[in-house]
């Protein structure tokens, strides 16, 4: 049933990404120019797969991107890999985006929740980031059906567990289980370590 | 919430899927368990993959405000110790530590065994009562003491304070009721009085307006004792006015 899809051995997390952020984090901002080249793509992404509306996306990827550069002297590469830090704040930034009170009330209906998927389509230029979209995509498809939409109206969605229990009409503790082991089976298809 | 029951939070947590406050009680036994800790850091890099999955080609607009917003954007100084909550930080230990770590080399070494973790989390429970038990058994101890002198003050705003004191088990116990709650940050400590020097006696415990405490130490020579109002963690010598004092009655 697993399916290892390993493309290359490294994420594309970039050559050098982590050296790069500890410059920056000395006050390098030729260093700093480089990160946000090779992470600005995957942030407004992510930022926008959460958020929808182009604009306000942006916005949020600009105020993630300016953080990246003003703490990155809390950055420690023994914590894990730098794409991984930048992508998390990221995701924080953007679930407390979508969670504020104002964006909760405009919360979109259920039926657009679920209807959505990620925008795997979205054109993007660099070949290192078609090949990371088809493993995960073939990854994900490792996954039972419950698994990968939990997983993914989480992530993609921004929803808590709470809330993915009551669109999919599943008790609580099977979410929780559930967004555990879709990680692991997706954690070992991808090849993840940390 | 249980340790066991936490430990399936690993996924939740690594997609930022935990309401605020679930969120915190899980950091506080991530600080003690480093097993979780360690399927955390795998799984918060699993999901940065499908962050990455959906990468879109940014426009140069964004490009030129956030590198001219960086030129005025002064940096944080290094870290020193500090934790932020990416990438799977340990957080805070606190009094988790000890029964929580229990739990976590219990099931580093039988990692999915659960039976083994819950049989450390049973027995973990049943230390904590037996100290309990242990504390209960001392006050009452002196409550009981054939020599047990009891005197009583009006704490005010309908608060009571009683004092049993038992020369013969030289310990003593304060009764609390409907004691106010100390304000934020700061703590009810409790002093002997060794004939005008202050020695401290233990601090109640800032959530219970109705409690029983075995005064920390021995009675000995002690004619009294008072209770202030400190700094959370208590102080050496009072730093306040008493809120009460209270002469110990001879049996």
């Amino acid at each position: 049933m697993r399916e290892a899809v390993h493309i290359s051995g490294v994420p594309s997390s970039g050559p050098g990404l982590q050296d790069l952020l500890v410059q920056v984090a000395r006050g390098d901002q030729e260093a700093f120019t480089q990160v946000y080249d090779q992470v600005s793509g995957p942030v407004l992404g992510l930022v926008r797969s959460v958020l929808r509306d182009p604009a306000q996306s942006e916005e949020v990827a600009q105020e993630v991107l300016v953080e990246v550069w003003r703490t990155a002297p809390r950055y420690q590469p023994s914590r894990g890999g730098a794409m991984n830090w930048v992508l998390t704040l990221a995701h924080h930034r953007a679930v407390d985006r979508v969670r504020s009170a104002e964006a909760t009330a405009a919360r979109e209906h259920k039926a657009a929740l679920l209807d959505r998927t990620p925008d795997f389509d979205e054109v993007s230029e660099q070949v290192e980031s078609r090949l990371e979209r088809e493993q995960v995509r073939r990854c994900l498809r490792t996954l039972s059906e419950l698994q990968r939409e939990s997983v993914t109206l989480a992530y993609y969605r921004g929803l808590t567990y709470r809330e993915v229990g009551e669109l999919l009409s599943v008790p609580l503790g099977t979410i929780k289980t559930r967004l555990r082991d879709g990680l692991i089976r997706l954690r070992d298809c991808l090849g993840v370590n940390a | 919430m249980s340790t066991a029951e936490l430990h399936t939070l690993t996924g939740a947590y690594a997609l930022h899927a935990l309401p605020e406050d679930e969120r915190l009680a899980f950091e506080r036994h991530l600080g003690a368990c480093e097993a979780c800790a360690q399927e955390v850091r795998e799984l918060s890099a699993t999901a940065a993959r499908l962050g990455l999955a959906v990468s879109v080609a940014p426009p140069p607009a964004l490009r030129e405000r956030v590198l001219r917003d960086i030129t005025t954007v002064r940096q944080e100084a290094p870290a020193s110790g500090r934790s932020a909550r990416a990438g799977g930080s340990p957080g805070r230990a606190g009094r988790w530590s000890t029964y929580a770590l229990a739990a976590c080399v219990a099931a580093a070494a039988a990692f999915g065994g659960v039976a083994v973790w819950q049989n450390q989390v049973a027995q973990d429970a049943r230390q904590e009562a037996a100290r309990a038990a242990q504390h209960n058994e001392q006050v009452a101890r002196v409550l009981t003491a054939p020599d047990a002198a009891t005197s009583a003050a009006d704490l005010g705003n309908g608060a009571r304070g009683t004092v049993v004191v038992s020369q013969s088990v030289n310990r003593a116990v304060f009764l609390a009721s409907d004691m106010a709650r100390p304000p934020g940050g700061k703590v009810y400590q409790l002093w002997f009085d060794d004939g005008g020097t202050m020695r401290s006696a233990g601090l109640m415990d800032p959530s219970a307006t109705d409690d029983a405490v075995l005064l920390d130490g021995p009675v000995d020579r002690a004619s009294g004792m008072g209770i202030t109002v400190e700094p959370a963690g208590g102080s050496e010598q009072p730093t306040s006015d008493p809120v009460a004092l209270m002469e110990f009655q001879d049996a």
